[in-house]
């Protein structure tokens, strides 16, 4: 299972691109957190989510 | 005559109102900042909602600074996570530190502000560490690498204005980093007052995004910090403080 | 301005001695760059000598006005800017209303409280010549280091007549009074008093640690004058001569664990009032360095000494004397003040309702003499004094007169864990 904004999905494995297309995700808007490391934008054409991976995926909202 | 600027973070910059952008809608944002003449905007962090079709980025003009808190973090760890997570979404170097454990009054955690401002200033981060008007605190957070210290006038939200103004007025007094009163301004006349005392800047949120009329309220704000700031600048009249006389001259002792 | 003559030769220096005296006295080109660090010396990175001196250098006393003077009265929040107008001309005038604010000041700090010490010197051999100084080393004084016996001796007279700070000094000679010697005598002095301070020459900051582990509470370091170009005229030979070693010595004590370090420049020297703005801002400037740090100040002015019994205090009369402790007062209301003593009796019983919170009692500045002295004998093998005290009440009497003007004398307020 891979973690993804506090959701499980049940995945063994997952390219990072193709989840964010599949669930709607802006790359050029967002910052991902794998295993709290950040994964840098230029590498996510080759990232790959694995079984246990905790990902979160953030944008800017208004705040104070 | 030199123009009245302040630099944070190696820029200059010659509006010292800091807006905002909680609480209030998209579509206000754009007007809200130029009624201001803001030149930083604050925004926060959230998981991304794919629902969400709209990007709060276009709402900001491109020549303002962002400045994303760190709001949700409970300690120095998950500040500084949501820190190196803003940097990359491409918003600069500047980073607002506000650390909460207490979610009634939403006071911050002036230790662990102190611990995440250390690590994100050695990781090249603007740090601007939102805390609770403590000297030795203050102190700290300038030996940490803080690009400015920003202490609370009072509760954020509850427009109470400046509750905390002597301790405000020691910092200014004391620390070399510019003071940027934030939270709890509630109305113009109270940003005017602290930039009289001398603070380098004010942030305010809710008390635009409760007034009626939002654009406007950004507008009477501007005007109130640019006359707070320029009272400051032409020194102040003195309050009389009114001593005992001594009856007997106390220098009557001297012979030469 | 006048000045005061300081060159006095002794008979009983040889040809040789003469030759080089008059030499160093004549011929600048033969001194040593007085700027400049000389071996030995720790060099330690820090801003607060550039921002006092250029303070110091700017400051334009006669610019400023009675208005300045009112403004700076009636603020509850003393700037630098009101302090140079405190100091300044301008503000004569005002002494009674500096006076009445120095006094508020004073109270909301310090209460009604007087801090009693008194100084001891354990030796006045000296390396360095100070012109204006009895213990330079081409006076022709009566010499004497005290070994630890005598030292004992000398400590517990004093602590029998009920004093419980003591300030230890020595004069200027690493040979002759080296640190050991001094760490040696601070262990001394915290089995008989209760809090010891130094007035030695300027160390490094292992060395201060080193005292204040043997029992050194705080140091004293007099600038003398923060003018570097009149200090190289007045410190012609010796380590004393190096201006920015001696400036940065309080920064270095600190860094050393002392808990407080006191300052002052020696009035009469030179421009009192930009002497006076630069005491104050090296205080204020290592205050925010520092916050822990304990701070005092003092404000002696030139007295005779032996051997030259002219030197005056030249245009530092009592009047700007107060008007600079008043000063001080409302700008660092935080600082401990000390009048020794070298003023009268009527100046510190007048100041000490006002400004100042520590005055010195049984004061002897010879060496060795204490004994004899509060006994009222003629001191027969004692070492020279450094300077002529004007009030030289003893600590009862000293004690009773400040009980009897209403105000509390103290002995100590420390308490060691």
């Amino acid at each position: 299972m891979i973690k993804i904004n506090g959701e499980f999905f049940d995945y063994s494995q997952i390219p990072l691109l193709q989840f964010l297309e599949e669930n709607g995700y802006n790359r050029v808007t967002i910052a991902v957190e794998r295993n709290e490391e950040i994964v840098p934008k230029s590498t996510y054409d080759t990232c790959i989510l694995q079984d246990g991976d905790i990902v979160e995926i953030v944008s800017f909202v208004g705040g104070g | 005559m030199k123009k009245d600027t302040f630099t944070l973070g190696g820029k200059e910059f010659s509006s010292r109102f800091i807006l905002g952008s909680g609480k209030y809608s998209l579509e206000l944002i754009k007007a809200a900042v130029e009624n201001a003449g803001a030149e930083i905007i604050t925004l926060a962090v959230r998981r991304t909602n794919t629902k969400d079709t709209e990007n709060i980025l276009d709402y900001i003009p491109d020549n303002v600074t962002l400045l994303p808190n760190t709001s949700g973090a409970r300690d120095a760890k998950e500040a500084v996570r949501i820190a190196r997570m803003s940097r990359e979404l491409g918003c600069g170097d500047f980073v607002k530190v506000e650390i909460m454990q207490d979610s009634k009054y939403l006071l911050p955690e002036n230790y662990e502000t102190i611990k995440a401002t250390q690590i994100l200033a050695d990781e090249g981060f603007i740090v601007l560490p939102y805390m609770y008007p403590d000297l030795n605190v203050a102190r700290e957070l300038q030996r940490a690498g803080a690009a400015a210290v920003m202490p609370l006038a009072s509760p954020i939200g509850s427009n109470k204005g400046l509750a905390t103004k002597d301790f405000i007025q020691i910092l200014i007094d004391e620390i070399d980093l510019p003071i940027i009163v934030d939270a709890g301004i509630g109305r113009p006349s109270q940003a005017c007052e602290a930039m009289e005392m001398g603070a380098a800047a004010i942030m305010s949120n809710t008390a635009i995004a409760t007034a009626r009329d939002i654009p406007a309220m950004a507008g009477a704000f501007k005007q109130a910090i640019e006359a707070g700031r320029a009272a400051y600048l032409s020194g102040l009249g003195r309050v009389l403080e009114r001593g005992a006389s001594a009856s007997d001259p106390l220098t009557g002792f001297l012979r030469d | 301005m006048a000045e005061n003559q300081f060159f006095v030769d002794s008979a009983r220096l040889s040809q040789a001695a003469l030759e080089r005296k008059h030499r160093i006295e004549q011929d600048p080109s033969c001194r040593c760059n007085h700027m400049e660090y000389m071996e030995g010396m720790e060099q330690i990175s820090s801003d607060v000598m550039e921002k006092v001196l250029s303070e110091m250098k700017a400051y334009d006393y006669n610019s400023y006005t009675a208005q300045d003077v009112k403004r700076a009265l009636d603020s509850d929040r003393c700037t630098i800017e009101d302090f140079k107008a405190l100091l300044s001309p301008a503000a004569a005038p005002y002494l009674e209303e500096m006076a009445a604010k120095a006094k508020i000041e004073t109270s909301k700090h310090f209460g009604n409280t007087v801090y009693i010490f008194t100084p001891l010197y354990i030796a006045n051999y000296c390396e360095n010549y100070c012109i204006y100084c009895g213990f330079n080393c081409y006076n022709d004084i009566t010499r004497k280091k005290l070994n630890m016996e005598e030292i004992r001796h000398e400590m517990q007279i004093i602590a029998d007549s009920g004093i419980e700070e003591i300030l230890m000094l020595t004069g200027e000679s690493r040979a002759k009074s080296d640190v050991k010697y001094i760490g040696e005598a601070c262990k001394l002095a915290s089995e008989y008093f209760r809090n010891v301070g130094l007035e030695i020459y300027p160390v490094n900051s292992d060395e201060y640690r080193y005292l204040h582990e043997c029992g050194a509470d705080y140091i004293t370091v007099f600038q003398e004058t923060y003018d570097s170009d009149k200090y190289e005229t007045l410190h012609l030979m010796g380590h004393k001569r190096i201006f920015p070693y001696r400036f940065e010595a309080q920064e270095r004590a600190l860094m050393g664990g002392m808990r407080g370090v006191g300052f002052s420049a020696l009035l009469g020297l030179s421009d009192f009032r930009k002497d006076a703005l630069a005491t104050a801002l090296h205080v204020y400037y290592l205050q925010r360095k520092y916050p822990h740090a304990e701070f005092s100040l003092s404000c002696p002015r030139l007295r005779p000494i032996v051997n030259n019994d002219k030197i005056t205090p030249l245009d530092v009369h009592e009047k700007e004397l107060c008007q600079i402790l008043c000063a001080y007062r409302i700008f660092l209301p935080f600082a401990g003040i000390t009048v020794s003593s070298r003023e009268q009796k009527h100046f510190r019983d007048g100041i000490v309702k006002i400004a100042a919170t520590k005055v010195s009692a049984g004061v002897s500045t010879g060496i060795g003499d204490h004994e004899d002295k509060y006994q009222g004998k003629d001191a027969k093998d004692a070492g020279d004094e450094q300077f002529e005290i004007s009030d030289d009440r003893s600590f009862d009497e000293m004690y009773q007169d400040i009980s009897a003007e209403g105000l509390q004398p103290v002995l100590n307020d420390y308490v060691y864990v």
